[in-house]
């Protein structure tokens, strides 16, 4: 299988780097040798759109330049589609994987695959404070996206927000991964 | 054990596993997380050292001069104007024979301002007396980094161990975090050649004359030049140290076997690029890809840039028909460091110089200007067609 | 075409609010003047004016009353911090996104 480039969208603050590591790692200790995760440099400030880029492939790779062409695009803020094209590049066959409240019938990006979740709501639910969703982004990028078993992307949530919360944290990855409507738009 | 992390925190944990004594740094931005990760270490007492703030990277390193010369493993770390502040401490610590790591998380240098990555920081002391490692991915850095230790402490000399800021500082990727028990078999204890003693008094590095003396034991002591002398040959035999510890490196731990240079595809290429860090790695693909259009061409990387390793560099690339070097610095005023060093060891070292392959120049990535790997393909492509790009700074919008 | 004809040889940024892009985006939260409590407001004259001094990012007009441009005003925070009235209040940005949703 050759590379996955899965480009993420969020905001400085936002958590968009830790949630693309967890899955970097989960990736990783399943066999995923190559994987590397580039954040965007310089503009990492509270509030800033920003993007980082996740690539993921069986054999270690060797070029760390922003992903031009991604597979998928995980964008952590809806409000962030009015500020950024954050299509921009997807593949043909791409898949778009977007926290919202909005339905999937909201939105048109042309015929790709989409992903939707209320992942504020959701993790709200599993009694995170507002705005954590980067631990709950990462269960509606595995209900479209089935590249590592959950479980184990599960266990990495919890390993990584040891002492913040990883109980509420791995229960908002999976509230959303059972929340997640998948559809072409 | 692997962990994914930074380049930031690899080198961190590099330092720890050797068990630096005294970290003494000043923030700069891309350096700063790694220094952050040994104060961490250090306050929750999982890393036995001293950390000492200080007001200003000159300072930081004149704690580690002063640490390392009363027998402490000292390290710091810093990037770009940052080194440069420091840079009268960094000929000293050369001169001063202090065993002295420190990390360079390349960054561009002021003015005007930047703070993303090209080499210019580390390249512009590259005139200093210290040895100078590039790292091209995490486990190169912290291999890179404990070997460091040891390459210093068995010359007598500082080293630098220097990797792209933010490509690789600030970049997540795997790498495997060598056994504490494996490094003590590897590295031990530092056995100072001298340190200052309070019961025995020294005065070091004061005014040499120009002349040898005779000193009050009646010894025959240096004058300036032979201290200078020393160093230079010391540096030029450091090449075979660096091999060496590799060699012992890779007894314990199984990796590395690329202490000087790293060929990828050279053995039967007509053309090689040349350079240095993680471009090197980068640049692997456009091979692949320029391969599969037909060229025989490789990239080799410089892994140890000071001492030079004329041999070992033109070895590698004797028989090739053309040899592009690609930089993210330059000895203003003329071209890459790298590239003129390059020329001199080839003139040096083909004993025909007619058969020399061409050498051209490239500069690339220059205050964080995105090296698109299709820009990459590009210029050589233009290269291998026999016409270089004009001006040969890649992607440049003048 | 490139920037060889710009006309000077170095980097110049002058006074002046979007020299670094759009900086509004930045934002968390949004400096909200109560024009009740406002000095010049209240008065109707030029009068205190600490918000306008103390912008770091020029933002706040010198006019009666104050003004703040959005488009630039990172959300710093030292008007709020630095008002004698406590006439500026920071509201969290969210608010004021999902109400424009409508």
């Amino acid at each position: 299988m050759p590379m996955t480039e899965i480009r993420w969208h969020g905001r400085g603050g936002q958590g968009a780097i830790t949630a693309s590591k967890i899955v970097a790692t989960a990736a990783f200790d399943n066999g995923f040798t190559g994987a590397v995760m580039i954040p965007t440099f310089g503009t990492e400030r509270r509030g800033a759109p920003i993007f980082s880029s996740l690539k993921i492939a069986r054999e270690k790779i060797y070029d760390l330049s922003p992903i031009e062409t991604p597979d998928i695009v995980v964008v952590l803020d809806h409000l962030l589609l009015d500020e950024v094209d954050v299509a921009k590049g997807l593949k043909e066959d791409g898949l778009i994987v977007l926290n919202t409240p909005k339905p999937l019938s909201a939105y048109d990006f042309g015929g790709v695959r989409l992903a939707v979740a209320d992942v504020n709501a959701l993790s709200a639910e599993a009694g995170l404070p507002p705005g954590r969703v980067n631990s709950g982004i990462i269960g509606a990028l595995c209900r479209a996206f089935d590249i590592v078993p959950f479980e184990a992307v599960l266990a990495e949530i919890e390993a990584e927000f040891d002492g913040k919360k990883p109980k509420a944290n791995a229960e908002a990855a999976r509230l959303a991964y059972e929340n997640t409507t998948v559809g072409v738009a | 054990m692997h962990v994914i992390e930074t380049g930031n925190v690899a080198a961190a944990l590099g330092v720890r596993l050797a068990g630096a004594q005294v970290v003494a740094a000043y923030p700069i931005t891309p350096q700063t997380p790694l220094t952050e990760k040994l104060s961490e270490l250090i306050e929750a007492g999982e890393m036995d050292a001293r950390y000492v703030p200080v007001e200003s990277e000159h300072s930081a390193l004149a704690v580690c001069i002063a640490a390392s010369s009363a027998g402490a493993r000292a390290f710091t770390a810093t990037s770009a104007n940052g080194l440069l502040y420091m840079h009268e401490q960094v000929h000293w610590a050369a001169g001063a024979r202090l065993p002295i790591v420190m990390c360079v998380a390349n960054r561009a240098v002021g003015a005007p301002w930047n703070i993303w990555n090209d080499h210019q920081d580390s390249i512009s002391q590259r005139d200093t007396g210290w040895i100078q490692i590039y790292s091209c991915d995490h486990q190169q850095i912290i291999d890179d980094t404990l070997k460091a230790f040891r390459v210093a402490e068995a010359t007598s000399i500082p080293v630098m161990v220097c990797y792209d800021g933010y490509l690789l500082s600030h970049t997540y990727m795997p790498f495997a975090v060598p056994e504490q028990e494996k490094v003590a078999e590897f590295l031990p204890p530092f056995q100072p050649a001298y340190a200052l003693d309070p019961s025995s008094p020294a005065n070091l590095n004061t005014v040499t004359l120009p002349e040898v003396r005779l000193d009050v034991h009646g010894e025959l002591a240096h004058g300036y030049m032979e201290i200078r002398y020393l160093l230079q040959e010391d540096l030029r035999n450091a090449v075979q140290v660096v091999e060496e510890t590799d060699a012992a490196y890779q007894e314990v731990f199984g990796r590395g076997g690329v202490p000087l240079v790293e060929p990828y595809r050279c053995d039967d290429a007509e053309y090689i690029v040349v350079g240095l860090g993680s471009l090197t790695y980068q640049l692997r693909d456009v091979v692949e890809t320029l391969r599969a259009e037909g060229h025989r061409i490789g990239v080799l990387g410089v892994r140890l840039y000071r001492p030079v390793p004329d041999a070992a560099i033109a070895a590698a690339l004797q028989g090739a028909h053309g040899v592009f070097v690609m930089e993210k610095a330059l000895s203003y005023g003329y071209e890459g460091a790298l590239c003129s060093d390059l020329k001199s060891a080839l003139y040096d070292h083909l004993p025909d110089k007619s058969e020399a392959p061409f050498v051209k120049g490239l500069i690339a990535g220059i205050g964080g200007r995105e090296i698109r790997t299709a820009d990459l393909a590009d210029a050589l492509r233009s290269g291998l067609a026999g016409s270089i790009p004009d001006p040969n700074w890649i992607a440049i919008q003048l | 075409m490139g920037t060889r004809g710009y006309r000077y040889k170095t980097s110049h940024s002058l006074p002046g609010p979007g020299d670094g892009g759009n900086t509004g985006s930045w934002r968390v939260e949004r400096p909200v003047i109560d024009l009740a409590r406002c000095t010049p407001a209240r008065q109707g004259k030029e009068a205190c004016f600490a918000c306008w001094l103390y912008c770091p990012d020029v933002v706040v007009s010198r006019t009666i009353p104050p003004e703040i441009d959005y488009e630039y005003c990172k959300g710093c925070g030292i008007c709020a911090e630095e008002c004698p009235t406590k006439a500026i209040t920071m509201v969290d940005e969210s608010v004021y996104h999902e109400h424009g949703e409508g």
